[in-house]
């Protein structure tokens, strides 16, 4: 009776829902076309350039795969290149991507053999996983790499040529600085200056004295965003400055006894108990949220950093932000390196990309665009480098305060595995901030934790 | 089927020489159905079996990208898997958080489907909006209840705030990331069952509430009396298809934790499932032997868990 109509009305219901959904996915997938806008345009101009050539060169695409939320500042570079290449259009893929997202698929692709972009980008804590898959890759030396040798750093070199084979070429290193808020700094009583603050804390010691004189004036906000963060920052300076290692020894194997990891710890320990630290989980959308809120007043500053900052913060911070030296003695976090899979179709042409995107002009193009800090002293010496401000960051002499610590960092081994353990240790710490563990109880976890993965 | 049609085959074959037209007749009638099926069996074959036969022989091995070699090491990887304390952990919570979000969620939805079961104004309408959650990207859902649990901004905090209560860190400790966690897959999926057993609703006949009316019953009496008992069949399904989902639970933990180390579910992995440990194994971990063994002790838990619920549920709507 009244069921025959009832049953119309859903179907058509069902059939609304059905549209809207459709409208939606649509929605979504017209948005990246509209994003990727330049990229048939670019292959547009490539068929003209091909046709004025009459050159017998077949076009083609190399991929470049990425990470990190900004990327890695290469579109300038990009353009150059497929202008005086008109037969190439390259493809950026990852911009938006996390490291470990990204990485994991990486693996996934190189084990595979297909997938992987022409040219990859292998991070510092990561490169190292690849050398027992060397096979995989092309030796850029095999394409006239091996002369490109005193455009890097010598450490830097030897990451990426295991053995002289030429893995990958190096892109950025992450030499330290410490990042503030003026504006908390002057609320709490606080010197302002960069140069006042950076006399503030020359020892970690220093750093948490005056996070606490910060936390006695109560601003309601936070010292420092995470405990991790700083974390990762001190033990690399810590292992730079004493056994030149952190979690693996420099033949591979596990030493969690390494003193320089407990150093970092306890002084990581005393932050969170003197309650400096915010306690967010780095790289999520409430830490994001907490730079343009100013939840907290300082973050450990490796170069790369600074993008996140300006990404994370927006406009509306612009001008908030400043770049003080790190408390203690030099250090370098993160940083990268560019790689042809073996499987690539053109390894010839992927490498001389690899190599432009790699020479010192580009290494000053990226720190122009990004603040990625260059690993190639002729780069790190040029004087668009050395003079560097950045105006997001109150025009902080951004090029002198990276840059100064940069050619005489001391390096530091990671082993294959070193980003799963440190996360291990990063889950403890944050069990220490939450109030979910004591620091013995968390101290222990992170070492069986880690002890299973190596 | 195969003994209907064994005769044919022993008569078409006793017959030399017989009429070319009845034979070909008959082998088609005996060849075609498994023709038709045999597109299923090949995909089935494809993206079914190989990746389990496959599953089953990488968890006897080291296999890693990490290591260029691969050797045999037997059940190492089992023995392993019994003392891993983390993967003990794991297991905890996918069941803990499964019997959090899927006893009232079923619950729920029984009660719903009876509200929905009775003739209003607009009842389409109504039931329709129930589907509507199900149709949502688990993606989306555990970003805007992400949102909603967040520690400093969120929503949920916002509200104990106005009543004076105090802040909750959700995702810190094990039961309140629970309930976060359960209260995502109830919105989601309690009104998918509601339909269901909307449906099942639907096929018992008037008469009985009507004869039961007429003794005297409650409205509540009947639901019990009539209704649980004659949906059993359909308790039963939900329950499985739930125990599955439930014990595969990922996308929702996983999400619910962004940026760095989501993978290990909370700082103290009080909310890591089984998937979310297995794919940490894999993926982070690199170590693919050791994951093709949890991803089989997985699947050997999710066959026993369904047994126990079919059986309980049997149990339960018999006494009744």
């Amino acid at each position: 009776m009244s069921v025959r109509p009832t049953r119309t009305r859903t179907i058509l219901a069902t059939l609304g829902v059905a549209t809207l959904l459709l409208a939606a996915c649509g929605g979504d997938d017209s948005e990246p076309e509209a994003s990727d806008a330049e990229a048939p345009e670019a292959a547009a101009e490539d068929d003209d350039g091909d046709d004025a050539d009459t050159t017998d060169a077949e076009q083609i695409t190399l991929v470049v795969d990425v990470f990190g939320e900004q990327g890695f500042g290469y579109e300038a570079l990009y353009e150059q290149y497929m202008s005086e290449n008109p037969h190439i259009t390259i493809e950026e893929r990852g911009a938006g991507l996390g490291l470990g997202d990204y990485n994991d698929r990486l693996v996934q692709q190189i084990t595979a053999g297909s997938g992987a972009g022409d040219v990859v980008a292998l991070e510092e804590g990561t490169i190292v996983q690849f050398y027992a898959q060397l096979d995989k890759f092309v030796n850029l030396a095999d394409h006239g790499a091996a002369e490109l040798e005193s455009n890097f750093l010598p450490w830097k070199w030897e990451q990426g040529a295991p053995g002289g084979f030429v893995l990958g070429l190096g892109t950025d290193v992450g030499s330290m600085a410490m990042c503030y808020r003026s504006d908390l700094f002057e609320e709490a009583g606080l010197p302002t200056d960069r140069d006042e603050v950076s006399a503030l804390w020359t020892t970690w010691e220093d750093y948490i004295a005056v996070g606490e004189e910060f936390e006695a004036a109560d601003t309601g906000q936070g010292f420092l965003d995470a405990a991790t963060n700083v974390y990762n920052t001190m033990l690399m300076q810590i292992a730079g400055n004493n056994s030149g290692y952190t979690y693996y020894d420099p033949d591979n194997n596990l030493d969690l006894d390494n003193p320089d990891i407990k150093a970092a710890w306890d002084l990581t320990i005393e932050m969170i108990e003197k309650g400096l630290s915010t306690g967010l989980n780095s790289f999520s959308d409430e830490w994001n949220a907490g730079f343009q809120s100013g939840s907290f007043a300082t973050i450990a500053c490796p170069a790369w950093m600074t993008g996140v900052i300006s990404g994370a913060a927006g406009d509306d911070a612009a001008g908030l932000w400043d770049v003080a030296d790190a408390p203690g003695d030099g250090g370098n976090w993160g940083g990268s390196f560019l790689a042809v899979p073996a499987e690539s179709e053109h390894p010839a042409e992927a490498a001389a990309l690899a190599a432009y995107l790699t020479t010192p002009e580009a290494h000053v193009e990226a720190f122009e665009a990004l603040g990625n800090l260059p690993s190639s002293p002729q780069a790190l010496g040029d004087d668009a480098v050395l003079a560097a401000t950045n105006e997001y960051f109150n025009d902080a002499p951004t090029g002198q305060i990276f840059g100064a610590g940069a050619q005489d960092l001391q390096p530091v081994v990671l082993g294959p595995q070193n980003n799963a353990i440190r996360t291990a240790y990063e889950d403890a710490l944050r069990s220490v901030e939450q109030g979910e563990r004591t620091p013995d109880e968390a101290w222990q976890n992170a070492q069986d934790t880690a002890a299973g993965i190596g | 089927m195969k003994d209907r049609a064994d005769p044919h085959v022993s008569t078409a074959g006793g017959r030399p020489g017989g009429l070319r037209r009845p034979s070909w007749a008959r082998l088609d009638q005996k060849i075609s159905p498994y023709l038709y099926v045999l597109p299923f069996f090949v995909l089935f074959a494809i993206f079914g079996l190989y990746p389990l036969g496959y599953t089953v022989w990488i968890s006897l091995t080291d296999q890693s990208p990490m290591s260029p070699e691969t050797s045999f090491v037997g059940a190492e990887n089992f023995t392993r898997l019994l003392e891993d304390s983390r993967f003990w952990n794991s297991v905890g919570n996918t069941i803990g958080m499964f019997i959090v979000a899927t006893i009232p969620q079923l619950m729920m939805a029984l009660i719903l489907a009876n509200w929905l079961n009775r003739r209003l104004r607009g009842i389409g309408f109504f039931r329709m909006a129930i589907a509507i959650p199900i149709v949502t990207s688990t993606a989306v859902v555990a970003l805007v209840f992400g949102m909603f649990f967040a520690r400093d901004y969120g929503l949920a905090n916002g509200i104990l705030e106005m009543f004076g209560m105090e802040r909750i860190d959700w995702r810190a400790s094990r039961w309140t990331s629970w309930m976060s966690i359960a209260s995502m897959v109830d919105w989601r999926w309690t009104g998918y069952n509601a339909l269901i057993y909307l449906a099942a609703m639907q096929a018992i006949s008037r008469d009985m509430y009507e004869a039961a009316e007429l003794d005297g019953a409650s409205r509540m009496r009947q639901f019990w009396q009539i209704t649980v008992p004659l949906l059993k069949p359909t308790i039963i399904f939900t329950v499985t298809i739930s125990t599955i989902y439930g014990l595969q639970l990922f996308t929702e933990p996983l999400m619910f934790t962004s940026g760095s180390g989501a993978l290990s579910g909370g700082s103290t992995g009080q909310f890591q499932t089984i998937t979310m440990y297995l794919v940490q194994v894999m993926r982070t971990y690199h170590q693919w032997g050791y994951a093709g063994a949890i991803a089989l002790v997985l699947f050997l838990l999710i066959v026993v868990m369904s047994a126990i619920n079919f059986l309980l549920v049997r149990r339960i709507s018999s006494d009744r």
